[in-house]
């Protein structure tokens, strides 16, 4: 497997995708710990980044990983570690401190089942971990949540530009299903523009101040107006970076709202319920955070019932609720862990909600 | 003519205050520090990892870039920082704490990688910020906030030799444990730290120090005991000395 911009679509497996868009990025730096099932992109970097003259490390643990992409970014090149599920518990630690730092670190989390050690099968369980957090303080990361393995790519490529544009951690949250399977993609260069980060990073104290990059505000006070400004900026996000797909809604009766993975068969499912005379449309939100509140909320005005279909015990479904506001029932979709549920099935409880 | 004996070191700010407690050794140790990086003209090319604990502080007085690690993942910040940008000088400040209970994970890692940075740890056998708790050095016998008795060994375990672990690391390429009770003393740690940022600079791998330190705060004692104290008890079970040079060696 090698790093190739493509003038015409290759059949590749969606961790490679993600590899490959990460150099194309411009990452010089990789940090990981092997885990299934996302261990292809360790696998692919550790080669690459070394063929290229870029740093590779293989990491003690994901606690270091993510430690190391922060030592990295903080020095204003562009890193990134990937991990799944358990072991992105492990660097809750880190993201928090991240946030405050205010570091463009890149996480490819790659969701499998849990909780704890859970299973290696595709899972969507990580929702809150992603969109919530498991660090502690007020604090968001932006998440992004391809659906294919194209979208691995090209959200791999937004996840670099979005974590340098704010200095905010980034989370690619894809599904051992995207990083296992095999799909056509193509890769363009990178699209979008590189940041200016001469002002911030740590470059040694040449000719200027010396900088200090730090979580720690010692003083209450100082905290609050931290914390506002942190806030300010994760406002500008919702604002300016929201990112959906909306398939059928114009007339909708019934609006399914699914990311990821599980999107595909929703899709699937949209099309048979159209079929039979059904009024049903899809919301696919592509970023988690920031969510599409603003456009369900909009939705509700004319729509009968939202179903929010996931792989997990029902998580997304509270974002759902929270922007319908008891506007509209919301229903939820969903089985633990697994494959998503097939799109007759999703079809089969949809009549059986009606 | 008038002659300049003394000039302060690039490194320092000048308009640092002192934030350390009467008797403490971070102050010696930090001073230290500067006069390595001004002497070797690394200032501005530093950029140091900086920890968690009283060891922070450094930030505050030497005038370099800093980057501020969690709890224990100094070691692993600085990783970063180096292999990002290797044409850098790169050093960590931590405590025993969090170099070597915390963080020794990291820390241990990184000399098998032989990371090519340089890591001063501060050995003064308490947590001291948080209240003078048993830490991972806190010597048999010594009593602390969370030993009320005295380290006893059934309940705790032994105390930890750092520089000794560090240098059966085959990436290490130097390992020296260093004390700052007399005058001759703190001139042997001032080479020791040079020591390490050399091997660093000639990119043999991880140079280490491990400074024994006073805590007269949270030891209960005057700036003269807690050195005493260095002398007649610290120096007994954690012995200074050189425990790898590779430079000698080859």
């Amino acid at each position: 497997m090698t790093a190739t911009i493509t003038d015409k679509k290759v059949l590749m497996k969606g961790n490679y995708a993600i590899a490959n868009a990460a150099v194309l990025a411009g990452c010089q730096c990789y940090f990981g710990y092997p885990i299934t099932p996302q261990s292809e992109i360790g696998e692919f970097m550790s080669g690459k980044m070394q063929e290229l003259g870029r740093a590779y490390v293989s990491a003690e643990s994901e606690l270091a990983a993510i430690n190391m992409t922060i030592g990295a970014c903080s020095t204003g090149v562009k890193a990134m570690t990937s991990s799944s599920s358990c072991a992105v518990s492990l660097m809750q630690e880190g993201l928090s401190y991240a946030t405050s730092d205010q570091l463009p670190v890149v996480l490819v989390s790659v969701m499998r089942g849990g909780p704890g050690l859970g299973n290696i099968y595709p899972s969507q369980g990580d929702y809150f971990q992603a969109t919530r957090g498991g660090g502690n303080g007020d604090y968001k990361l932006i998440v992004l949540a391809p659906s294919t393995v194209q979208e691995c790519a090209d959200l791999t490529y937004k996840a670099f530009y979005l974590a340098q544009k704010y200095r905010n951690p980034t989370v690619l949250l894809a599904d051992g299903l995207l990083g296992q399977m095999m799909e056509p993609v193509e890769f363009k260069p990178y699209p979008y523009p590189e940041i200016d980060n001469s002002q911030w990073k740590l470059s040694g104290a040449k000719g200027r101040e010396a900088r200090i990059i730090r979580s720690y505000a010692p003083l209450a006070d100082n905290q609050c107006v931290y914390l506002e400004k942190l806030f300010e900026k994760y406002k500008l996000i919702e604002e300016q970076e929201t990112q959906w797909e909306e398939i059928g809604t114009e007339d909708a009766d019934i609006v399914l709202v699914s990311f990821g993975s599980t999107a595909r068969n929703v899709k699937t499912a949209t099309k048979i319920c159209r079929q039979k005379g059904l009024k049903v449309g899809i919301l696919r939100p592509i970023t988690l955070f920031p969510f599409p509140t603003k456009r369900l909320k909009e939705l509700a005005q004319s729509v009968k019932m939202f179903v929010s279909v996931e792989v997990n015990m029902g998580q997304m479904v509270q974002d759902v609720r929270l922007a319908v506001n008891g506007k509209a029932p919301v229903e939820l979709i969903h089985k633990g862990v697994g494959v998503p549920p097939a799109p007759e099935e999703i079809v089969k409880q949809i009549e059986e909600l009606m | 003519m008038a002659t300049q004996v003394f000039k302060i070191p690039d490194s320092f700010k000048k308009d640092a205050k002192y934030t350390f407690c009467p008797g403490c050794d971070h102050g010696v140790a930090v001073r230290l520090v500067g006069e390595c990086l001004s002497e070797l003209g690394l200032t501005e090319n530093t950029i140091a990892a900086c920890a968690i604990g009283c060891s922070v502080t450094i930030y505050d007085f030497l005038n370099i870039d800093a980057l501020e690690a969690p709890h224990g993942r100094a070691m692993a910040e600085a990783t970063g920082i180096k292999r990002a940008c290797p044409d850098k000088f790169v050093f960590t400040y931590q405590g025993d704490g969090d170099f070597a209970s915390i963080g020794w994970a990291e820390s241990m890692h990184a000399a098998l990688r032989g990371e090519k940075i340089s890591a001063i740890c501060i050995n003064n056998t308490t947590y001291g910020m948080t209240g003078g708790q048993l830490g991972p050095t806190t010597l048999v016998g010594q009593v602390t906030t969370t030993s009320p008795t005295g380290r006893n060994l059934e309940y705790y375990g032994y105390p930890i030799k750092i520089a000794e672990h560090i240098a059966m690391c085959d990436g290490t390429a130097y390992s020296a444990r260093v004390s700052l009770d007399t005058v001759a003393n703190i001139k042997k740690a001032k080479q020791a730290i040079k020591k390490a940022f050399e091997v660093q600079i000639k990119g043999l791998g991880l140079g280490f120090v491990e400074i024994l330190s006073t805590c007269p705060t949270n030891w209960k004692m005057t700036p003269q005991k807690a050195h005493e104290r260095v002398q007649n008890e610290m120096i007994k079970v954690f012995k200074p000395g050189v425990y790898k040079d590779i430079t000698v060696e080859n």
